[in-house]
């Protein structure tokens, strides 16, 4: 199969480009980028797409979708699931081990890639739980797990109360030479809170979560990289101090990186409105300094990838009293609109385009460590054409996953994907 | 933001908190409410404004008090009163709170009076009846977790107007476990809506957040120091799970600092007034002396809560 890309605004902040390129892909592979009016010659395409004012980027890598299975097939299958990838242009993703049975067993992890193999959309990278069931106590089979595909060793939203247990999961994953995936988030301050610990919580009375969960568990974690020289990946930073200790901490020379989920790039503790079990969220949405920092922490590099932390939740786990409900939102295809939007509030500059899809693309590939999220020549020809004028409304029935719950339910947000293609097959357009 | 509460006409189609109702709307209900004290003390205690119409009371979470009063005040404006203590039948069968009400709606019901021990649960209901098309149905809010009680909000509103005639001199004292009371909450929405220059809150750090100055009031930490030239004490239950933990060491040493004695009582003004939401903890927050004492008003509080109750209720119903 053969495909040429012609007159579309590429974008490949890996390579620092940003102009008008025409793409030709070949055998799943990028064969070469030319500047318009160049021509490959003996380059027979068996499909031309005109990409006039879309934006040609690579397939989005996001650095957690939740896929439900196994054990959650009510709340979204992998079929759905890969439907909204394809549809919010995400050619990559890592899932984290937060599934029923829990991802602790090579068996487990091989089921899961085989299953997403043959559905042949998203290549779908499996994070390994750190310890048995998520418990905190025993380490899994970290070499075995990495055999069977995993790209790295996580917790998903459990903590582990036990800082000898996490020091010694530190050390064995650094034999290896494997990351850590870790949310900071204290279990004891964090435990039966529902909203962040601000005036709104205060005002509504739900019980909160301080910030200083988040940065003592960030101060205990870079003590321990500190011991282990372990490399971690921090997911998910919700607030300004938070993001100030990962800066510094950066500066120091630690191995980290960190993320941010899209929705708490926009969203702040004001939008649980009347409890609005959407915005039901962990972390939660903090004030709108935090939100502010996130932002800017996007600019500056402080965060190295955002994340759609896309978690599909049925109505029957959501409409309920703002405290019973799931937390979590539908993101998958929510990505793509949730950077654009960051790249408008600044202004639109080209600049902020590039940087927006830089988080979604190479940046989050390199904190996975995948060889994606880049049009070089002979890289994976994962590409997603979008026309980032044209807005959309988030209402359910646009929604391809399972999930149709976001606090975004309503709201109109540019970026549409017109063609998701995955190993130079297009296996979405619009 | 839209207030969920109020019809497009701006009239009240529900009563979940009194955050965002406007003064003349408080104000209509205790006017409304004084004009049913006195149905209380007549031969026939009974007025037809409800006749016909079905109450549901709806209670998730356990409560003599608050369901029996809210039983009379519907009883007496001759509504017909079904019970629910839904906490020992079908939620715990399984039942989603939503799929409960879509029954009791089935039953043509006319009101419901939710009791809940999350906060939110009135204003889920009430969105979904509303997204239901089911707008004739009125939700009240008879507590829910933390949040709201609105009910008690506004009758502690009418008792202060009843002694206190004028709300806009006064300062008022809220006293105890704030953190977890939505009796205070809704108490501070109402005081500041009607013009109350001064709330005051008491009680230690555990028990009030830091960011509480941010609903208008100023916080004491110390009993004697808040309690100094008050017009209104508002004492607050101590619930028994939180006497003895992380938030308080015992309930002697809370007694001690906070408790209402009549030696602290005499910083407050001379005429000042006590009240308390009920039930009492005799030697946890309050000192027997002073509850049974010429100042305190708690029964009286009672009393109006059926009239406030059946204001309420009236004019949900005739909206």
């Amino acid at each position: 199969m053969k495909i040429t890309i012609l007159n579309g605004r590429l974008i490949d902040p890996a390579n620092g480009i940003d102009a008008v390129r025409d793409l030709y892909i070949s055998d799943g592979k990028i064969a070469a980028i030319l500047e318009p009016g160049q021509v490959m010659d003996g380059f027979e395409s068996n499909r031309t797409i005109d990409a006039a004012g879309l934006i040609v980027a690579p397939g989005f890598v996001d650095l957690s979708a939740r896929l439900r299975e196994p054990g959650y097939e009510y709340k979204a299958t992998l079929e759905s699931e890969m439907q909204a990838a394809m549809h919010g242009g995400v050619t990559s993703l890592v899932c984290p081990p937060d599934t029923d049975p829990v991802l602790d067993e090579p068996g487990l992890v091989e089921m899961l890639k085989y299953r997403a193999m043959t559905l042949n959309q998203a290549n779908v990278y499996p994070l390994g739980a750190l310890t048995v069931g998520l418990k905190g106590t025993s380490l899994t089979e970290m070499a075995e797990l990495t055999e069977a595909g995993c790209v790295g060793f996580s917790q998903a939203a459990e903590p582990v109360l036990d800082t000898t247990v996490l020091m010694r999961a530190m050390q064995y994953a650094k034999t290896y030479d494997y990351s850590v995936w870790l949310r900071p988030q204290d279990g004891y301050l964090s435990r039966n809170g529902l909203a962040h610990g601000g005036p709104v919580a205060t005002r509504l009375g739900l019980a909160g979560i301080p910030i200083a969960a988040e940065t003592i568990a960030l101060h205990t974690i870079f003590e321990l990289v500190r011991a282990t020289s372990a490399r971690i990946h921090l997911c998910r930073l919700s607030s300004a101090a938070g993001l100030d200790l990962v800066r510094k901490a950066k500066q120091e020379g630690l191995p980290i990186t960190c993320d941010v989920g899209a929705h708490h790039i926009h969203m702040t503790e004001e939008d649980i409105g009347f409890f609005d079990s959407n915005a039901r969220m962990l972390p939660p949405f903090r004030s709108k300094e935090d939100r502010d920092a996130i932002r800017q922490g996007i600019l500056d590099g402080t965060v190295d990838a955002i994340c759609s932390d896309h978690t599909p939740v049925d109505d029957d786990e959501k409409m309920l009293p703002f405290g019973e409900a799931t937390p979590g939102a539908t993101g998958l295809e929510l990505l793509l609109s949730l950077m654009l939007k960051w790249a408008e509030d600044c202004g639109s500059a080209p600049e902020a385009i590039s940087r927006a899809i830089a988080k979604i693309t190479c940046d989050a590939a390199q904190v996975a460590g995948l060889a994606r999220g880049r049009l070089s020549k002979g890289s994976a020809a994962d590409i997603c054409i979008f026309d980032p004028k044209a807005q959309w409304k988030v209402i359910p029935s646009n929604l391809a996953s399972q999930g149709k719950h976001t606090p975004f339910l309503g709201h109109d947000l540019p970026g549409q994907v017109r063609y998701t293609i995955v190993g130079g097959r297009v296996a979405f357009e619009a | 933001m839209l207030n969920p509460q109020l019809n497009k006409n701006g009239e009240l189609q529900h009563l979940l908190t009194i955050e965002g109702l406007p003064k003349d709307v408080l104000t209509h209900i205790l006017d409304t409410a004084a004009s049913f004290v006195n149905v209380s003390d007549r031969e026939v205690k009974k007025v037809p404004l409800m006749r016909g119409k079905s109450v549901f009371n709806l209670f998730f979470e356990n409560s003599t008090r608050t369901r029996t009063t809210f039983e009379i005040a519907a009883k007496r404006l001759s509504a017909d009163v079904i019970n629910l203590n839904i906490d020992s039948s079908s939620t715990s069968k399984g039942e989603s709170l939503l799929d409960t009400i879509d029954n009791l709606t089935a039953m043509h019901a006319d009101m419901f009076v939710v009791r809940h021990a999350q906060s939110g649960a009135p204003f889920l209901i009430a969105q979904h009846l509303n997204r239901s098309n089911q707008p004739h149905i009125h939700v009240v809010n008879a507590g829910d977790g933390r949040h709201a009680h609105p009910t008690q909000g506004l009758l502690d509103m009418y008792t202060i107007r009843h002694y206190k005639k004028e709300y806009s001199n006064l300062t008022v004292a809220i006293v105890g476990d704030v953190l977890h009371s939505r009796v205070a909450r809704s108490d501070i929405h109402a005081l500041r809506t009607l013009g109350v220059p001064e709330i005051r809150v008491i009680g230690p750090k555990t028990l009030i957040s830091s960011n509480m100055e941010q609903m208008g009031v100023r916080v004491f930490n110390s009993m004697n120091e808040g309690l100094k030239d008050v017009d209104v004490i508002i004492m607050l239950r101590l619930q028994n799970e939180r006497m003895n933990g992380a938030l308080l060491p015992s309930a002697q040493e809370f007694f001690k600092s906070y408790g209402l004695t009549p030696e602290r009582l005499a910083l407050a003004k001379p005429d000042a007034i006590v009240m308390h939401p009920g039930p009492m903890n005799r030697g946890v927050e309050i000192d027997s002396a002073v509850a049974d004492g010429t100042q305190a008003v708690i029964l009286p509080q009672v009393t109006y809560g059926i009239a406030v109750r059946m204001a309420v209720m009236s004019i949900l119903a005739g909206s």
